[in-house]
């Protein structure tokens, strides 16, 4: 890698840069860099951290010695005893749970995020539009948590004082307990994950679509392609590197979802993704090994996409 | 060319029927939410919020059964005033009523030609009844709900009503003392304050020199250095939290906000001096160039060059930085928990354990999320650009 160049000039002491740099550093050693080593030496240990992991395994029953906690992590929410039963039990596991999260989160903020972009784009309204999608955004995961609960509001009696209930009994259904039935419930919370974080995808999707120079859209338009074809064949190449930094982001921030998920359900009625069962393990059953080795299981997950952050950055610092 | 402008106009209407649809999906939930805030408790749980522009509960049946005969403020008939509570608090409910209904007053029916109402159109006559006689005034909007969660009232009634008769609950003063309430969304508003304010200001900081160092220092490893950052920008809180907790058992840090500073400053870090970076690298070169000609030493170009050409990306950053401490629960549910409750915790612990109504839970979510909007709305260009420039956070 090419460092790029300073001033000649302004060469300097050894010893300067590390006044302005160790306190940044020392702290994120600190906070950062040491628990993920301390959290990778806990999760091979028991649930008070003293002993090895391999202490806890049960007699006649399979045991993965030192990786214990990880053979409780991966496994415990599974049915192993069929194939099928496996199957169904894997897509209402945290892990199925988290892999819904993706596929639907991702997929719907990045294409709500995309058409609501392209649609306002040099309307009248464009930025008072974009607000109202943003704006959720600003507001935490719990007052949204708070907003949709309202909406999925499950009145036993007659009355229906959740929105979304009032609609179907108006339309003469039946009222759903939508937080509370398992399967619907995961894609119930999937869709508050969208509300909130398609005006972020549909933020950064617009600036690329607006550094789309004007001059290749006329020439293409004067060609004669129609808007969906300038759309599709041209916008959507040009903009690709930037959709798959969103998708890229979003992953990030689906598989560290935790609050949403904590406030409405607390991860029951098979709800649970990988970063609340991290804090339940930790925080609820004060189990330190498990929790640890379920984070440990997380960041592994997300290690390709730190990978890809360090790639996409040094490609940037090429360029300059 | 009027003709044109409508055809214009037709032709977009697709286009603007869609972007009106999704923008009506997105507010809807949270303006939902507002109006409910400002509803007393008992119209919050018998009709939905899009309700409250109808009559009230019970006038229409009022009208229909009553009104004819006890006229429309209830007083036309001398000996059966409706206006006075204390006759309406015989009949305040709807298995009272219904007799008395059914009984002959005079040997005529009470109803007269009227068939005697359903038991629910009765407990409906039953509110109107309550509230045209002052037993118990059903307002429209009220700012009880508010003045409830910030005092952290828990009670039946309101806390405006309590305090007025002189019989609050336990934890409740009655006083100025109350907005401290543990319990309540006062004190949480201000535990919030003291998080975020310095947990915002000390990672732009130590940001500040960091960025300074990465883009206008010469030294060994520096690209090697901030690749790494780059990377620890995406290291999910979960992977440090049990480490550090241990730490801070031993250090006395747990439950105190100097932990939550550090903690918070810590993980902001990488991002920030990412930021900072992008920021003050992408600054003319000449310009530290001919400082540096003159005699200016790294602290002079840091402090009368950098950092004020830098004020952009600070706001962006420091917007940034605020509504993610602000709005973080995971954190403050660890290090603080409920001995120094801040905004999220409170409301959280309300969802979840205590099963609080939703007049209080809808007015505490809307407190939280008062300053925020404030922010995002009159600072909504800096946040965008903040956002922008490094479209990753931890």
């Amino acid at each position: 890698m090419a460092p790029k160049p300073v001033p000649q000039i302004m060469r300097q002491g050894k010893i300067t840069p590390f006044y302005y740099l160790a306190p940044a550093i020392l702290l994120m050693l600190f906070f950062i860099v040491y628990p993920m080593i301390n959290t990778i030496q806990l999760s091979f240990k028991d649930k008070t951290g003293l002993k090895s992991a391999a202490t806890t395994c049960v007699e006649g029953k399979p045991c993965w010695g030192v990786f214990e906690n990880y053979h409780y992590a991966l496994t415990a929410e599974l049915n192993t005893s069929t194939f099928s039963a496996l199957w169904s039990s894997f897509w209402v596991s945290s892990y199925g749970n988290t892999l819904k999260w993706i596929i639907f989160m991702v997929g719907f903020t990045v294409l709500i995020g995309l058409i609501f972009a392209k649609i306002v784009d040099g309307i009248k309204y464009e930025a008072l539009s974009k607000a109202m999608l943003f704006m959720p955004m600003a507001i935490s995961f719990v007052g949204a948590g708070v907003i949709w609960k309202f909406v999925y509001n499950y009145g036993s009696q007659q009355v229906q004082v959740g929105l979304l209930n009032a609609i179907i009994t108006g339309l003469g259904g039946k009222p759903i307990s939508f937080l509370t039935t398992p399967i619907l419930n995961t894609y119930m919370l999937i869709i508050v994950g969208i509300w909130i974080w398609t005006g972020f995808c549909m933020t950064i999707l617009s600036s690329a679509l607006k550094s789309v120079p004007d001059e290749i859209l006329e020439a293409s338009r004067v060609d004669g392609a129609t808007e969906w074809r300038v759309f599709t064949s041209i916008i959507i190449p040009m903009i690709m590197p930037t959709i798959l930094v969103v998708i890229t982001t979003m992953v990030i921030n689906v598989l560290k979802l935790f609050d949403l998920v904590y406030v409405m359900t607390g991860g029951n009625f098979q709800t649970d993704v990988i970063a609340n069962r991290m804090y339940t393990e930790m925080y609820i059953n004060f189990n330190m090994g498990r929790g640890t080795a379920v984070a440990v299981i997380l960041v592994i997950a997300i290690i390709p996409f730190i990978i890809m952050n360090v790639r996409r950055f040094l490609a940037q610092e090429e360029m300059r | 060319m009027k003709k044109e402008k409508i055809n214009k106009f037709l032709s977009h209407i697709p286009k603007n029927a869609l972007i009106a649809f999704i923008v009506i999906i997105w507010i809807v939930p949270t303006f939902g939410l507002l109006v409910t805030s400002f509803r007393p408790v008992q119209s919050i749980n018998s009709s939905g919020w899009w309700t409250i522009l109808n009559a009230p509960v019970g006038s229409k049946e009022y009208a229909a059964n009553c009104e004819a005969c006890h006229g429309k403020r209830g007083d036309l008939l001398p000996n059966a005033n409706l206006g006075d509570p204390q006759l309406i608090s015989k009949f305040d409910r709807s298995v009272l009523l219904l007799p008395a209904l059914k009984k002959e007053i005079n040997g005529a029916p009470h109803m007269q030609d009227i068939p005697v109402p359903s038991a629910q159109v009765v407990a409906d006559i039953v509110v109107h009844l309550k509230n045209i006689s002052g037993l118990e005034v059903r307002p429209k909007v009220t700012l009880n709900n508010y003045i409830d969660a910030l005092v952290g009232y828990r009670g039946t009634r309101t806390y405006t009503q309590d305090c007025a008769e002189g019989t609050p609950p336990l934890d409740i003063n009655c006083n100025i003392s109350d907005l401290l309430n543990p319990r309540g969304m006062g004190r949480a508003f201000v535990n919030s304050l003291f998080v975020t304010i310095p947990a915002t200001f000390l990672p732009i900081l130590l940001a500040a020199f960091a960025g300074y160092a990465f883009s206008w220092m010469n030294f060994k490893g520096r690209m090697t250095i901030f690749a790494i950052l780059v990377g620890l920008q995406v290291v999910p809180l979960q992977m440090t939290m049990v480490p550090i907790s241990r730490i801070y058992a031993q250090l006395g840090l747990n439950a105190t906000f100097l932990g939550v500073w550090l903690f918070h400053t810590g993980f902001g870090l990488p991002y920030a001096i990412y930021l900072m970076r992008n920021f003050l690298g992408s600054l003319p070169k000449d310009l530290f160039e001919s400082a540096y000609l003159d005699g200016a030493n790294h602290w002079t170009a840091f402090t009368k060059l950098a950092i004020p050409l830098a004020l952009p990306a600070i706001a962006s950053l420091g917007i940034f930085q605020f509504l993610w401490v602000w709005n973080d629960l995971l954190v403050a549910l660890v290090f603080l928990g409920g001995t120094k409750p801040v905004m999220t915790y409170q409301i959280s612990n309300m969802v979840s354990s205590l099963g609080a109504g939703w007049q209080i839970l809808t007015a505490a979510a809307f407190l939280s999320m008062l300053l925020p909007m404030i922010v995002f709305f009159s600072l909504q260009r800096f946040f965008v650009r903040g956002m922008l420039a490094g479209a990753v956070k931890g």
